[in-house]
């Protein structure tokens, strides 16, 4: 399992486009993949999980992925993250 | 015998086409114990394979229909549809339960929507996701009973819609192509289906109460937007009347067109302006089939109540780089942001106000929150290069509201040309005159604008205390009002005075009463939807100055409204 964390700093936190675009972009790979939040665990293939967790400005969540593809899914991820100003 | 239907005659025209209701069916179940769980986790799999199939489609259709950004809501519907926890959820209470499929469908959406409307005071936006769910569940469940779903968005043949009410994403559904008219049960003449109708040229008829009771789906209908009038299964002779009637108006409709490429003159060749209200570059179509002479009214809010987020820069330059490339070097007057009164942002929460109509709206929020005023400007100021740009400041009461929406304008401008930005040395700078404080100093304005715009929706509201929504007091809503006729030439007078530009964008602009005392007045723009164009520029041709004046100065010395529509009936006789 390869995790790692973020710091999220985008205004509106994780929802909206951001979180359609994690959730596509996780749903890409065939490893399992966290989404952890205040000791909260989601599925990150869930938009509805995604949701409801409500991650809001200056907090930090940590992204773990368990599987083949593991590495790709976390650097897909990441990248998806940046690209939407949710992290630095 | 023909059912007859009346109601409020919201969009002109005649359609004779089939009924098709815009009505959910009855989606009740029973909860029931269930042994055999694996049969039902297997409807329910199977009912979001349908219903993901069925938004695929409607997504499909409404990227060709109305683009991809119309089309969008229906991606986050389809992922709603794909979503494992939410599937998981529900096969573990099947399980658990022992329930039909149906029962544990809406324990757990139920559960979600309630998580999310609990969320939605910290964040609205969590408000418009808790639809999405409601509005998916509704399609698996009418999947797992058998029944169908009104899908809009799939209708291929022509018809006339019949609905209680109809939303913006009802509409957004439609295909322009086979949707020939409206009939709703509620609303009035601003309702969204009577300015969608009037956007799309094709008659409706509002506030009928009982179109979804008296209408079957497949009926016939004869919709009569002229007079507000439905015909249901019609007899033979009265379906000749009425296509009679339909042939008539687009007669009309047909003389009208060709003065699409035509400028707007009077009948003693005074040349005016006439330009198109307009709300995204969407309408921009419209704008040029009715041969608009400019945009006098870009009305940005759409641009940031279409969004989940402030528009970005680079959002705004692009829309704004749009219409201006578009209208060719014909001047398009931009009105900036117009937010407050009854218009919200789920993202940008404003305080509860006791009156929000005289509260916190508008230019007072830009010159409050000027971050979000910097952004407009400077999208606007990097666009204007792509054609002739006027800006307009809603909302502005007083001098040192304009002189200080101004200072920031020219700051942002020197910033630009430090940062070796292009940027156009020619954008006029006005206000929109709908405060009557500023309609009655307008004098000192014109000294500091280039341009007015009035607005005379507003401008009658405020001046008359009256709210046009509200039934009881809506006979205060007097556009011919001697009172306001006085506001509107004092504003014109004070332009002309200092060789400024006086324009208006209200609805009065394209209203047949009033335009011939407006002619009269000497207004250089009148800006309305761009479906009245066609037939201002009509009545136009007809009129002549000099009499116009003699009319408007009998009008403003009049005593009522009444008087006033007396008086334009027997001084103008018009086709």
């Amino acid at each position: 399992m390869e995790s790692r964390e973020f710091h999220i700093v985008a205004e509106t936190g994780i929802h909206a486009r951001p979180a359609t675009l994690l959730v596509q972009a996780a749903s890409k790979f065939s490893s399992n993949v966290t989404l952890s939040y205040q000791g909260k665990d989601v599925n990150l293939k869930s938009i509805m999980g995604v949701m409801s967790l409500g991650v809001g400005q200056n907090v930090d969540v940590k992204i773990s992925a368990e599987g083949d593809d593991e590495a790709d899914a976390l650097s897909a991820i990441a990248e998806t993250m940046s690209a939407e100003g949710l992290t630095d | 015998m023909t059912n007859k239907i009346t109601g409020i005659a919201a969009s002109n025209g005649v359609a004779i086409a089939k009924a098709y209701k815009l009505v959910d069916p009855d989606l009740s179940f029973e909860t029931r114990t269930i042994d055999d769980t694996q049969g039902e986790k297997d409807r329910i799999s199977a009912a979001f394979l349908s219903s993901k199939a069925d938004l695929e489609k409607i997504r499909t259709k409404a990227e060709e229909s109305m683009g991809a950004d119309e089309a969008e809501v229906f991606t986050a519907h389809i992922m709603v549809t794909e979503d494992p926890e939410l599937l998981s959820n529900i096969n573990d209470k099947i399980d658990s339960d022992k329930t039909n499929a149906e029962a544990a469908l809406v324990a757990v959406t139920d559960m979600f929507i309630g998580m999310f409307e609990s969320m939605a005071d910290d964040n609205p936006y969590m408000a418009e996701r808790a639809a999405d769910i409601r509005d998916v569940t509704k399609r698996v469940l009418s999947h797992l009973l058998g029944k169908e779903l009104p899908n809009p968005a799939l209708i291929n043949e022509e018809v006339v819609i019949v609905a209680k009410d109809m939303t913006p994403s009802d509409t957004a559904q439609l295909d322009r192509r086979y949707v020939k008219g409206f009939i709703t049960n509620v609303g009035g003449r601003t309702a969204h289906a009577a300015i969608m109708a009037r956007t799309l040229e094709i008659p409706a008829i509002v506030g009928s109460e009982v179109a979804t009771d008296e209408i079957t789906d497949g009926d016939t209908v004869v919709l009569d937007g002229l007079d507000g009038l439905a015909l249901v299964n019609p007899t033979a002779d009265e379906m000749t009347a009425y296509q009679a009637k339909g042939n008539q108006y687009a007669a009309k409709k047909a003389a009208w067109a060709k003065l699409k490429n035509e400028k707007s003159v009077s009948a003693d060749g005074k040349e005016f302006v006439i330009g198109a209200n307009i709300g995204t570059p969407k309408d921009l179509d419209g704008v040029t089939d009715n041969g608009a002479e400019g945009v006098g009214l870009y009305r940005t809010e759409f641009l940031y109540m279409d969004s989940t987020e402030l528009p970005t820069e680079e959002d705004q330059f692009e829309s704004y780089k749009k219409v201006l490339k578009n209208m060719d070097g014909k001047p398009v007057t931009v009105r900036t942001m117009d937010i407050g009164g009854d218009k919200h942002l789920p993202y940008l929460p404003l305080p509860e106000e006791e009156n929000p109509f005289l509260g916190y709206r508008a230019i007072r929020i830009s010159l409050d929150r000027d971050d979000i005023f910097r952004t407009q400007l400077r999208a606007l100021l990097r666009a204007s290069v792509y054609g002739q740009l006027w800006i307009m400041f809603p909302m502005v009461a007083t001098l040192p509201e304009f002189r200080a929406a101004r200072d920031i304008f020219n700051e942002e401008k020197a910033k630009l040309i430090a940062e070796g930005t292009q940027v156009s040395d020619d954008i006029k700078l006005g206000i929109m005159i709908e405060i009557p404080a500023a309609a009655v100093l307008a004098d000192k304005f014109a000294q500091e604008v280039d341009f007015f715009s009035i607005g005379t929706n507003d401008l009658i509201g405020y001046s008359m205390a009256a709210d046009r929504g509200n039934d009881r007091i809506s006979y205060l809503y007097q556009p011919y009002n001697p009172s306001i006729l006085r506001l509107v030439k004092n504003v014109i007078d004070s332009a002309h005075k200092y060789g400024k530009f006086a324009a208006m964008c209200g609805e009065m602009a394209g209203d047949p009463v009033a335009l011939p005392i407006l002619v009269g007045m000497g207004l250089d723009e009148f800006s309305m939807s761009a479906t009245s164009i066609l037939q201002a520029r009509s009545l136009m041709k007809q009129l002549d100055t000099k009499d116009m004046a003699k009319l408007a100065e009998k009008a403003v010395d009049a005593e009522t409204n009444d008087e006033v529509v007396a008086l334009v009936k027997a001084n103008v006789t018009a086709d």
